[in-house]
C-alpha cells in the first residue's frame, strides 16, 4: 500500500486520462464536474498536451472531434445541461466515428436543477440524446480504483471502435474524497486507434459489417474527407438509400457485434442470494452497504449486480446472473435502467427503489425496502 | 501555368450550386490562392460549416471535414492546435458565421488562432429556401419577412474588428482580383484572419425582391459596393447599407498556440517535444 492517495472521483478521470495518453481535453465550466476541466488545465501543459477552455459547450466538443481529427486522444467533461448543449455534436462523433471521451458527471434536474446534488438522471440521455438512430457506449464506474481504470478503458474503447465513449459519473461519485492505491501501468492496457499500412483507396469506411473505419488522420499524407451528412464508403454525402442501410447498419453494427467484448459488470455476494439489487455507480456503493450490514446482522442474503457498462445493456450477463430470482433495481432517478431490467428479465419479478429529491438513497432505505419485500 | 487541379477532389464533381452562385468565383479564388502559395494539399485542412457555404468543403483535394451548423470554427479550432504547422481554412456563411455560430466567431476573433475564416455572404439562408439572415438588408422580402426584413443587419467587418481579429477585409464576387489578393494576403497572415465575401443569391434573395437573374443581382452588389478609399470621406448615413470593400485590419498580435508554448508549457515544467 505504498500508492495510496487521497482522490475525488473526478481527480481520478484526469489521472486516469494521463495514464490512458490523453493529449488534448477542450471544456467549460460546470458544476459539478469543473476538477475535471482544472486538473486538466494543471496536468496536460507537464506532458505536452493542450488544454483550452473554450466558448461553450458545444465548442468544446467541436474542438476535441477536431483534435482527434488531427490525431490526438482527446477528452471533454460536462455535467447534465452542458451534456445537452453537446448532444448536437456527439451526433457528429457518432456518424464520422470519431473516438472521443465524454464525462458526464450527473447532477440533478431537468434544466439548471439542483447542481450541487447527485443523480442519476441521464442514463436515457447518454442512449438517446442526440437525434437519430445510433450505437452508444457509456460506462458507469461506482468505486475510486473503478473511476480510475474505466477511464482507461473508456479511451480504450474509443480508439478501438472509433466511436464517442460517455463516461457517467454522478456528483457523489465525482467529488466524494477516499483513499485510492493507484493502479501502476503494468495493471492496465492502452489501446491506441489503429491506422491502415497503406491506402490503396480513399474508401475509408469500406469495411465488413459492424467492423469501425480504418483510416489515417488528417495529415497523414491522404486527402480524406470527414463528413456529417450520411456518406458512402468514400465519406462523401448521399441519399441513395441502399448505401444508406448498409452505413446505418455498420454503425449499429460496430457495437452490437462486440458488446460481449464491451460490457464490463461486477457481481457481489450473488452465489447464495435470494434477491438480486441491480445498481451503478453511487448507488451500487449504497446498496453494497446495505448488503454487508443485512449479512452481518443475520438478515436476508442479498447479491448485487453492478453493471459498469450501461450502454450497450448487459442483457444476456444479467439474465445468466440472476436467472429466476427476484430482482431490486435502486437508481437515484424516477425510474430509468428498471424498464432496461424488465425489458430484459421479463418472467422474474422486479421490484424497484427509485428517488430523486437531491439526497442519495441510503443503505438504511435500502435496508427497509427489502424488509417491506420480505413481509410482502 | 498555375497546378490547381491537385486541389480539386474530381470524385465528388458536380458541385450542388444553383446556376449562377457567387460561391463558384470564391472556390476559384481560394482554389487559386493554394496553388499561387504552393502548398501541399496534404498540409491543408478545410472544414466547412452548414448551407451553401458548408458544401464547399467536400471539392477540395485536401483533408476535408463538414460539421455541424454555425460550430465549423471550433473543430478547426480542435484541428489547428493538433496541428499547429498546418493550414486551417474556414468557409461560413453569413448564417452560420454570425448567426447561430455568432459565439464562435467572436471568440475565435479574440483567441487569435492562425486560422483563415472566410464567410460568404449572400444576405440570406439559401439552402433551406431563403429565409432572413443577420445580414438581409432592411426591408428586403424573404420567406420569413413576407412584408420586409424590419431587423437591422450586422456588419461582419466592424464585429471582427471590435473582436479582434488581425486581419480583415471585405470583398464581392464582383471584384476577382482584388477577390484573390485578399485572400492571399490572409493566407499568408499569421493569426485570425476575416474574409468577408459578398455574394449573389438571386434564386432565394434576389427573386423575391426583383434581383432574379445573376446579372441584376450582381449589378445590385456593384451599385452598393464602396471602395475603403472613398468610404473615407463618406458620412455614417451615405454608407448605411454600403458593402465597403478593402482591407480593414491587419495587425500582429501573438497567436494563442506561441502563448501557450512560451507561457503555459513552460511554467508548468511541460517536457519540449
Amino acid at each position: 500500500m505504498n500508492n495510496v492517495k487521497i482522490r475525488s472521483g473526478n481527480e481520478l478521470v484526469v489521472e486516469g486520462a494521463i495514464a490512458a495518453g490523453c493529449n488534448f481535453f477542450a471544456g467549460y465550466p460546470i458544476t459539478p464536474s469543473s476538477e475535471i476541466a482544472e486538473g486538466m488545465s494543471r496536468e496536460l501543459p507537464k506532458v505536452h498536451g493542450i488544454f483550452i477552455q473554450m466558448e461553450d459547450e458545444l465548442a468544446s466538443i467541436g474542438a476535441v472531434i477536431g483534435a482527434s481529427l488531427g490525431g490526438k486522444k482527446v477528452m471533454t467533461a460536462t455535467s447534465g445541461p452542458g451534456f445537452s448543449l453537446k448532444q448536437e455534436n456527439l451526433g457528429v462523433a457518432l456518424i464520422a466515428e470519431v473516438p472521443v471521451v465524454i464525462v458526464n458527471v450527473m447532477r440533478g434536474g431537468p434544466s439548471t436543477g439542483l447542481p450541487t446534488r447527485g443523480a442519476q438522471g441521464d442514463v436515457m440521455q447518454a442512449r438517446w440524446g442526440t437525434h437519430g438512430d445510433h450505437p452508444v457506449i457509456a460506462l458507469a464506474p461506482a468505486f475510486p480504483k473503478e473511476v480510475f481504470l474505466t477511464t482507461i478503458d473508456a479511451f480504450n474503447l474509443a480508439e478501438k471502435f472509433m466511436t464517442p465513449v460517455i463516461l457517467l459519473l454522478d456528483e457523489l461519485v465525482g467529488h466524494s474524497h477516499e483513499p485510492v492505491e493507484l493502479p501502476g501501468p503494468n495493471e492496465y492496457e492502452i489501446v491506441n486507434r489503429k491506422y491502415p499500412e497503406k491506402l490503396e483507396t480513399l474508401e475509408i469506411y469500406k469495411r465488413e459489417m459492424g467492423g469501425p473505419p480504418l483510416r489515417p488522420d488528417f495529415f497523414m499524407g491522404y486527402p480524406i474527407h470527414i463528413e456529417s451528412l450520411e456518406h458512402n464508403d468514400y465519406g462523401y454525402p448521399t441519399t441513395n438509400p441502399e448505401i444508406v442501410e448498409v452505413q446505418q447498419r455498420r454503425r449499429l453494427e460496430k457495437i452490437e457485434k462486440h458488446k460481449n467484448e464491451i460490457i464490463r459488470y461486477k457481481t457481489h455476494y450473488m452465489d447464495d442470494a435470494e434477491l438480486v439489487i441491480f445498481a451503478f455507480g453511487s448507488m451500487a456503493r449504497s446498496a453494497l452497504e446495505a448488503i454487508e450490514i443485512l449479512r452481518r446482522e443475520g438478515g436476508p442474503k442479498i447479491g448485487l449486480f453492478q453493471p459498469i457498462t450501461i450502454w450497450p445493456f448487459p442483457e444476456e450477463q444479467l439474465k445468466k446472473e440472476v436467472g429466476d430470482r427476484d430482482v431490486l433495481v435502486v437508481e437515484l432517478n424516477w425510474g430509468q435502467l428498471v424498464y432496461e431490467v424488465e425489458r430484459v428479465l421479463k418472467t422474474n419479478k422486479i421490484h424497484s427503489l427509485l428517488k430523486m429529491t437531491g439526497m442519495p438513497i441510503r443503505p438504511d432505505e435500502i435496508i427497509e425496502k427489502i424488509k417491506e419485500i420480505k413481509n410482502a | 501555368m498555375l497546378d490547381y487541379e491537385k486541389y480539386l477532389r474530381y470524385r465528388t464533381f458536380p458541385v450542388p450550386w444553383c446556376p449562377g452562385c457567387g460561391i463558384g468565383t470564391i472556390f476559384k479564388a481560394v482554389v487559386t490562392a493554394f496553388a499561387k502559395l504552393k502548398w501541399n494539399p496534404n498540409d491543408i485542412a478545410v472544414v466547412s460549416g452548414i448551407g451553401c457555404s458548408g458544401r464547399l468543403s467536400t471539392y477540395f483535394n485536401t483533408n476535408t471535414l463538414h460539421t455541424t451548423h454555425g460550430r465549423a470554427l471550433t473543430f478547426a479550432t480542435g484541428i489547428k492546435l493538433s496541428n499547429p504547422d498546418k493550414h486551417v481554412v474556414v468557409f461560413s456563411g453569413d448564417g452560420d458565421a454570425l448567426a447561430i455560430g455568432g459565439n464562435h466567431f467572436i471568440h475565435a476573433c479574440r483567441r487569435n488562432l492562425n486560422i483563415k475564416l472566410i464567410v460568404i455572404n449572400n444576405n440570406i439562408y439559401g439552402m433551406t429556401g431563403g429565409q432572413v439572415s443577420p445580414t438581409t438588408p432592411t426591408g428586403f422580402v424573404t420567406t420569413t419577412t413576407p412584408y420586409g426584413n424590419t431587423e437591422p443587419h450586422f456588419d461582419t467587418v466592424e464585429l471582427a474588428k471590435a473582436a479582434g481579429a488581425t486581419y480583415v477585409a471585405r470583398e464581392t464576387v464582383n471584384r476577382p482580383r482584388q477577390m484573390l489578393k485578399v485572400i492571399e494576403k490572409s493566407f499568408n497572415h499569421a493569426g485570425f484572419s476575416v474574409v468577408e465575401i459578398v455574394s449573389n443569391c438571386h434564386i432565394n434573395l434576389g427573386r423575391r425582391n426583383k434581383l432574379k437573374h445573376p446579372l441584376p443581382m450582381l449589378k445590385w452588389i456593384e451599385e452598393n459596393t464602396i471602395p475603403l478609399s472613398k468610404a473615407k470621406d463618406m458620412s455614417e448615413e451615405e454608407l448605411e447599407y454600403k458593402y465597403v470593400v478593402g482591407e480593414f485590419v491587419h495587425r500582429h498580435r501573438p497567436d494563442y498556440l506561441s502563448l501557450y508554448e512560451d507561457l503555459v508549457v513552460k511554467k508548468a515544467g511541460g517536457d519540449k517535444k
